[in-house]
């Protein structure tokens, strides 16, 4: 069986990841834990979309709201502790969450995207408009949050070395997470909803429940990206929560592939990357200023020439569960 | 209301009763009080027209859609307020009449995934679900029972018509259900598989209630124990084919003998 040795290449990438600082500048460090994030976002909504066939437009509110409790309840004294604050940015988006999953999956296909959209539309407006969010400017965060532990700081996030290995830890742990459902009974259930939620119904199993874990996980692996963005940049702004940016992990998964965790991955990759490329004046001079063209151009190109996204040129096929003959 | 027939040899307490069912969409009814009951070691078959009411009848007993007014029990309790997965896992299989599978997964995984059902633990996240020993097992058996032990790594896309509503049916049958309401499960069938079919609904008989909605009217007067006749959402009549057969009303009704 194929599936038996699928932990050699994350594996082989984790620890690649975690020598990699050897050799980075603080710039592509950056950079790296960036994309680190990103890929945390992005796997975070192929359960949704790859797993069980659910197609969100509003999963940014989930990023953002994880974001700006980072920010808001570290206050403005001294750090915060990461073993609440973690806990508190994660449970936050995971509330949300719930609420959002407990409507929206009474609906279906484009009017489930709707509702999702119109969901985090809600959440952007709260903290762009009320005193809550801070208006457009956002807030920035005064102390990065630490782990003191008998009388020692143990990670301290405002190291730029705590952070890389801090957020790389997060991605392993997701990654392992999402795998570990996937060969789950609950994750094969999930992909028997994706299959036909009609027979899974008509076999015993309660699928409107399947579906809202499914969403609250999705919600909390997001609001773990938003903690993880805003401890990075110091700073929140609503744009965390806009459509655009639950847009663009959409287009993270297409990039990549989905129905695949490392699609989702190298999604994240490419996406940010082309971006980054895009958006550089150094390398592109005014061209720099129209990158949502270029960037928007390439998109096409990938999705008109490789359908089955990235992931796709691998081309054994072996990612997609169950569809092997022989 | 028409009475019941008196029931086949195995004269048991009915698994499922239904009493009086009734569905009306808007100002139509569907289903006008329909009484009928299903029991072990018997295949109950219901013919009618398109737009007799019988899916409508079976989306009722499976849970699919709640009816208006009346009472459906499952060997005595009530389930009428039941939801069709909790009434899956009490023993109500069904069949549906365009097939109803999950295309991109393995033969094998569609039949084991079904018998998950039974054993569902979706927290258990660090157990294997094809290592799931149970749900193996049932699956196992079942391909074999359904012919399709040679292709079990397949796509469940790929097979045949005739082969993915055979299938289907193990799909239910792994499930262990004690009552199958069976939608045209010949439709679209050659004459051999539709042969195959019905050599094993009658096998299944033994073991379960069966209802039986076909068009295939020579089929049904071959299997069937009890036929029961709907016309425009209404029984019109429900005896053994030997008795429908030559019922004044059902063959002005419905088989065109005026």
């Amino acid at each position: 069986m194929a599936t038996e040795h699928t932990w050699i290449v994350p594996a082989t990438a984790a620890l690649a990841l975690a020598l990699l600082p050897a050799v980075l500048t603080p710039y592509t460090q950056d950079l790296v834990v960036k994309i680190e994030i990103y890929a945390i976002f992005a796997l975070s909504l192929e359960l949704l979309v790859g797993m069980t066939g659910l197609v969100s437009l509003g999963h940014a509110a989930f990023l953002g709201i994880g974001a700006y409790v980072a920010v808001r309840a570290s206050g403005e004294g001294g750090a915060a502790s990461l073993l609440w604050l973690l806990p508190a940015a994660v449970l936050a988006a995971a509330a949300y969450a719930f609420f959002v999953g407990l409507l929206s999956l009474r609906t279906q296909g484009v009017y489930f995207i709707m509702v999702t959209l119109a969901f985090s539309q809600m959440a952007y407006f709260v903290f762009h408009d009320t005193a809550v969010g801070g208006g457009s400017d956002g807030i920035f965060l005064y102390a990065k949050p630490v782990l003191a532990w008998a009388g020692g700081t143990w990670v301290d996030l405002d190291d730029r070395r705590h952070l890389y290995y801090a957020v790389l830890a997060a991605l392993a742990f997701t990654y392992a997470l999402l795998a570990l459902i996937r060969r789950s009974r609950f994750g094969h259930a999930l992909a028997g909803i994706h299959g036909n939620e009609q027979r899974m119904r008509a076999a015993g199993f309660a699928t409107y429940g399947y579906k809202l874990a499914a969403f609250v996980i999705a919600g909390a692996l997001a609001g773990l990206a938003g903690f993880l963005l805003a401890v990075k940049d110091g700073a929140v702004n609503p744009e965390l929560l806009s459509w655009h940016e639950s847009g663009a992990v959409l287009l993270m998964i297409i990039l990549g592939g989905i129905g695949s965790l490392r699609g989702a991955v190298i999604g994240a990759v490419t996406f940010t990357l082309l971006k980054e490329f895009y958006q550089s004046e150094a390398l592109l001079g005014a061209l720099a200023a129209h990158w949502q063209l270029t960037l928007g151009f390439t998109i096409i190109a990938f999705v008109a020439w490789l359908p089955k996204g990235l992931i796709g040129l691998a081309g054994t096929g072996a990612w997609r569960r169950g569809a092997r003959s022989g | 209301m028409v009475e019941m027939a008196t029931p086949g040899p195995a004269a048991a307490a009915p698994l499922l009763r239904a009493q009086s069912l009734t569905r009306r969409f808007g100002g139509l009814t569907a289903v006008n009080a329909v009484s009928l009951a299903l029991r072990q070691g018997e295949l109950h078959a219901v013919i009618g027209t398109n737009g007799a009411g019988k899916s409508t009848l079976i989306n009722m007993l499976s849970g699919e859609l709640p009816a208006t007014s009346g009472r459906i029990e499952l060997a005595g309790a009530d389930i009428t307020g039941w939801s069709q997965p909790r009434r899956a896992r009490a023993g109500v299989g069904r069949s549906y009449q365009r097939t109803t599978i999950f295309p991109k997964l393995s033969v094998f995984e569609n039949i084991r995934l079904c018998a998950q059902a039974a054993r569902q633990r979706p927290w258990a996240l660090w157990q294997v679900a094809e290592h799931c020993g149970a749900s193996r097992s049932v699956a196992e058996r079942a391909l074999v029972a359904a012919g399709l032990v040679d292709v079990p790594q397949l796509a469940a896309g790929l097979l045949s018509h005739g082969q993915q509503r055979q299938l289907e049916i193990s799909m239910c049958l792994a499930t262990q259900p004690r009552v199958l309401l069976l939608d045209e499960p010949l439709a679209g069938m050659g004459a051999e598989e539709s042969e195959l079919m019905l050599a094993l609904l009658l096998d299944l008989k033994r073991s379960h209630a069966l209802l039986l909605v076909e068009h295939d009217m020579d089929a049904v007067f071959r299997v069937a124990d009890l036929i029961t006749v709907m016309v425009n959402g209404e029984v019109i009549a429900s005896d053994v084919p030997k008795v429908i057969r030559s019922h004044p009303d059902v063959r002005v009704a419905y088989l065109g003998e005026g």
